[in-house]
């Protein structure tokens, strides 16, 4: 009984993320094709009008159309999301894989590192990163994907060496395969479940985040349309346009709500264990 | 115990020397002359050659490391070229309201997260129970300087009990200083509370499970008395781990924050010095937020080891 | 003095409610023990619990549990909560992980003092160190600071007994005490219950798997079988005269000194039916190699077989011949 309703739940909590992540790939790709206005086309006379037919969810500041900011939008949302989660999957997998295979001072040095890395947030590094090298989108990118190197690392190396204890690995040690052969073909590929569901989440993270520094006038720049960067210029019109506000908004919930529930949904299928404490 | 005290802050001060240099590194990489990039390019260069020399372009990178975290030591921080004053007074002056917005923050999202996450706890599988996780999804599903926005526009422009920005200051009184800080505080607090909610009832749930939990009920104790007396305590362990990362990301959410509500405190100095590339001040001010991370996170651990007795014994 | 009738334990399911324990039913008097033994998933730690008053979620007792006059199955959970660890108190399987790893071992012993004796801190505390001092910690009132991690096995049980013992509990129920232990440890353990049923006179109800653990130290014996019943009297008589197949098999499983290493230990073919399995016949007759078309017919009636001694088998009186 108790299972059948953990399972129903888990269910549910795939099916809606997946529907809303569904839902924003297909926005965003349609608008590499479509959008109902071109976003970058200013019309003053229209300026800040809310949701009519002609512009389903308003205009800005400038008569942009909001709808079509928001699909443009999604673009960057996804795009940073994807390179940020990269960077971290590769790097961070890459050195955890690493430290688990070696094991002694290497995977000392790696963790130490790792611990260190803690010092850096997600916009301290950002910020540093603008002191150097000017705002743009390269940022979000970079410093997101720094941030999740260590969060790889860690799991990847706590999974790893669990993996590595496990009889079938054991088994492949006498056959006299080599540690970083036995990494790449045991243990990785059993461990993989562990980081899809991590990356889910991180995705959810980074669209978070890039749309937080672009909010900080750190990350994209305009006119390229990113969702952070609207709700930035609708602070100013919140009162007389309170939609500039609300839509961008609620399109980085959705979003970061779907890969999150996905994330959730992922892990109660593939890992059990971690899924028991909720 | 003092072993374990030892290490730790070794360790703390490891990372924060670890932390300087690639600051200092980062911003030494800025190609071109630094009092150049401060001043513009038609600076007179009487003005070019003064912020050279103070700046010490001229010495060897090696020293100018070590003459900063010298005077880093002794807590001085050299002079902010726009505002013409010592890069400490500014910095205290600033932190005299980022401080207090993160603290009210955090009190906020403690007192909102851990009950909400020890009540779903104590009503596991039961629809006040899925009430809480769903809040908990979409409080972190929601952008903080988002729900800032939402905030103004509710409580500031529609009802107008608080100031939609800006801060008064201090001096003019405890109250209106603290009324334009609350709006701020519960933006951050809001989605912290959310993620305090989500480990806390996770947290309950793990103890709940072991079987000291079934000795406290045999010795006759009753739900609630083991909840408080044997529960709680156990499930800390997890909950202050994450209260030190929160607090650290209420921190940094500041600066995000300060920015939404003009607050004249650290994080909008991080953007003022930024674009105006006062680099005195954006490097000691990375330094200053680096520092108070790592130092929040030897508090965290520190209070591990007074909370759960067998780490003291670790060296035994 | 405690008299335990009809009990059934129950899981009520989505469709139909699930049989755990059926018809469970002894009497136990001060100064006596019983054991309890069986396989795992027989129901004897359900039955346990159930007289605690804790069984786990949807679990449900009904039928008579009777202590001192009192029905404590129809008692609320408040009242009950002032039965617990005070009227009966329990031990469990796992003493690494039955204490609160973060309060200190005094602490723990002085609770039960506090909560059902209304003694003060200070009062409670010097209670802790006779207790402690009593199940055999040395330097007892140093030791009353020390946190459980700081302690062996052996001795963080000998804490949970001081525990159960701190209210002079009427009934003692002892899941399992030894199992996690040492052997030697084991014995120390069971010697140190036996010596304190002597002299507090209470009642001990020793649930374990292990026939040879037991066998010898208590009085009277329960053998349950996929939550029924099978056999019950005498420790001694089931000891020397078994009633019942299942009981007569387990006996033979035990390792004995003597032993010639030729011969090899006895094991039971087959595994016990599944919880709630509805039987229509013997619970045991897919095990039994003294199965007969009468058994598959009807669960079988106990069978008396001497003063106190019965057993769940129609063929009760072969089981004990061939015994012998």
């Amino acid at each position: 009984m108790s299972t059948f309703l953990k399972n129903a739940r888990m269910h549910r909590s795939l099916m809606i993320g997946g529907v809303l992540t569904l839902l924003l790939l297909s926005v965003a790709v349609l608008s590499l094709f479509w959008t109902p206005w071109s976003p970058t086309a200013i019309d003053i006379a229209n300026k800040l009008k809310g949701p009519s037919a002609k512009h389903w969810l308003g205009t800005d500041h400038l008569g942009r159309d909001v709808l079509s900011m928001l699909m443009s939008g999604s673009q960057i949302s996804i795009i940073v999301g994807f390179l940020a989660v990269s960077v971290g999957l590769l790097v961070g997998v890459a050195l955890g894989a690493l430290a688990s295979t070696y094991r002694g001072w290497v995977e000392e040095l790696i963790m130490r590192m790792s611990d260190f890395s803690i010092a850096f947030p997600i916009i301290i590094t950002a910020v540093l990163l603008t002191a150097i090298l000017g705002p743009g989108t390269v940022n979000s990118i970079l410093a997101i994907g720094i941030f999740n190197i260590p969060i790889f690392a860690r799991i990847t190396r706590g999974a790893a060496n669990a993996a590595w204890a496990r009889e079938y690995v054991m088994a492949a040690q006498t056959c006299g395969k080599g540690r970083l052969r036995i990494t790449i073909e045991h243990v990785l590929p059993n461990i993989s479940g562990a980081l899809i569901v991590q990356a889910t989440i991180l995705f959810a993270v980074a669209i978070l985040a890039e749309a937080a520094l672009s909010f900080l006038g750190l990350g994209t720049q305009p006119p390229e349309p990113s969702w952070g960067k609207m709700l930035n210029n609708a602070q100013t019109f919140v009162g007389l346009a309170p939609h500039l506000a609300i839509f961008p908004g609620l399109a980085i919930a959705l979003s970061v709500l779907g890969l999150n529930l996905i994330g959730d949904g992922l892990r109660d299928v593939l890992d059990p264990k971690l899924a028991r404490a909720r | 115990m003092i072993a374990f005290l030892l290490r730790r802050i070794a360790t703390f001060v490891a990372t924060l020397a670890i932390a300087s240099v690639v600051i200092f590194a980062a911003l030494e990489l800025l190609p071109g002359d630094p009092a150049q990039i401060m001043l513009g390019i038609d600076a007179p260069p009487d003005a070019l050659e003064a912020l050279q020399k103070k700046l010490g372009v001229d010495r060897p990178m090696v020293e100018r490391y070590f003459t900063w975290i010298g005077g880093l030591v002794v807590g001085d921080m050299g002079e902010s070229f726009t505002y013409v004053m010592p890069v400490s007074e500014l910095i205290m002056t600033r932190l005299g309201v980022t401080l207090p917005l993160a603290l009210l923050a955090a009190l906020i999202s403690v007192a909102i997260g851990v009950p909400v996450g020890l009540y779903a706890a104590a009503n596991h599988k039961t629809p006040r129970d899925y009430g809480v996780m769903i809040f908990g999804q979409l409080g972190i599903a929601i952008p903080n300087f988002w729900f800032a926005i939402l905030l103004v526009l509710v409580f500031s422009i529609y009802l107008g009990w608080f100031p939609a920005g800006g801060f008064p200051g201090w001096s003019a009184g405890f109250w209106p200083a603290i009324k334009a800080l609350i709006l701020p505080a519960f933006s951050l607090a809001i989605v912290e509370a959310a993620i305090f909610a989500r480990i806390s009832r996770s947290a309950v749930l793990d103890v709940l499970r072991e079987d000291f939990v079934r000795t406290a009920r045999a010795k006759g104790l009753s739900r609630k008395s083991t909840l408080v007396k044997h529960v709680l305590r156990n499930a800390m362990i997890p909950i202050i781990t994450i209260c030190g990362l929160e607090l650290s990301s209420l921190l940094v959410g500041t600066i995000v924050i300060e920015q939404v509500f003009n607050i004249p405190g650290l994080g909008r100095l991080v953007f003022q010095s930024l674009t105006q590339l006062d680099l005195m001040v954006v490097k000691n001010l990375i330094m200053l937020l680096v520092a108070l991370v790592v130092f929040i996170n030897l508090v965290v651990d520190l209070l591990y080891a007074v909370i759960d007795p067998r780490l003291k014994h670790q060296g035994h | 003095m405690l008299q335990v009738k009809n009990l059934n334990i129950t899981l009520a399911g989505a469709t139909r409610d699930i049989s755990i324990v059926k018809d469970v039913s002894f009497e136990l008097d001060a100064g006596r023990s019983l054991g309890v033994v069986g396989e795992s998933g027989s129901g004897k730690s359900m039955t346990a619990l159930a007289v605690m008053g804790l069984l786990p979620g949807a679990i449900r007792a009904s039928g008579s549990i009777n202590l001192a006059g009192q029905e404590l199955l129809s008692l609320s959970e408040q009242e009950m909560c002032s039965v617990r660890g005070n009227k009966v108190a329990m031990i469990f399987q796992e003493p690494m992980t039955s204490l609160n790893p973060v309060q200190t071992i005094g602490r723990q012993v002085a609770e039960p003092l506090t909560l059902h004796k209304g003694m003060t801190r200070a009062a409670a505390r010097q209670e802790a160190i006779r207790l402690l001092d009593r199940v055999g910690i040395p330097d007892a009132a140093r030791r009353l600071d020390v946190y459980p991690h700081q302690l062996s096995g052996g001795q963080r049980q000998r804490v949970m007994i001081a525990i159960a013992l701190s209210c002079s509990p009427k009934v003692l129920v002892a899941d399992e005490p030894t199992t996690a232990l040492d052997v030697t440890v084991q014995r120390q353990i069971l010697d140190l219950l036996r010596e304190l049923v002597s002299e507090t006179r209470m009642a001990l109800i020793i649930i374990s798997h292990d026939l040879g653990v037991i066998g010898e130290m208590v009085d009277e014996m329960l053998v349950m079988y996929g939550g029924n019943v099978v056999e019950r009297g005498q420790a001694d008589k089931i000891f020397s005269q078994p009633a019942h197949p299942y009981t007569s098999r387990l006996l033979e499983a035990i390792p004995r000194f003597g032993m010639s290493r030729s011969e090899r230990l006895k094991t039971i073919p087959g595994t016990m039916p599944e919880i709630g399995s509805e039987m229509k016949s013997c619970i045991f007759a897919g095990r039994c190699d003294l199965v007969c078309a009468e058994c598959l017919q009807a669960p079988p009636p106990f069978v008396s077989v001497d003063d106190a001694h019965v057993a769940a088998c129609i063929k009760a009186g072969r089981v004990m011949e061939t015994a012998q």
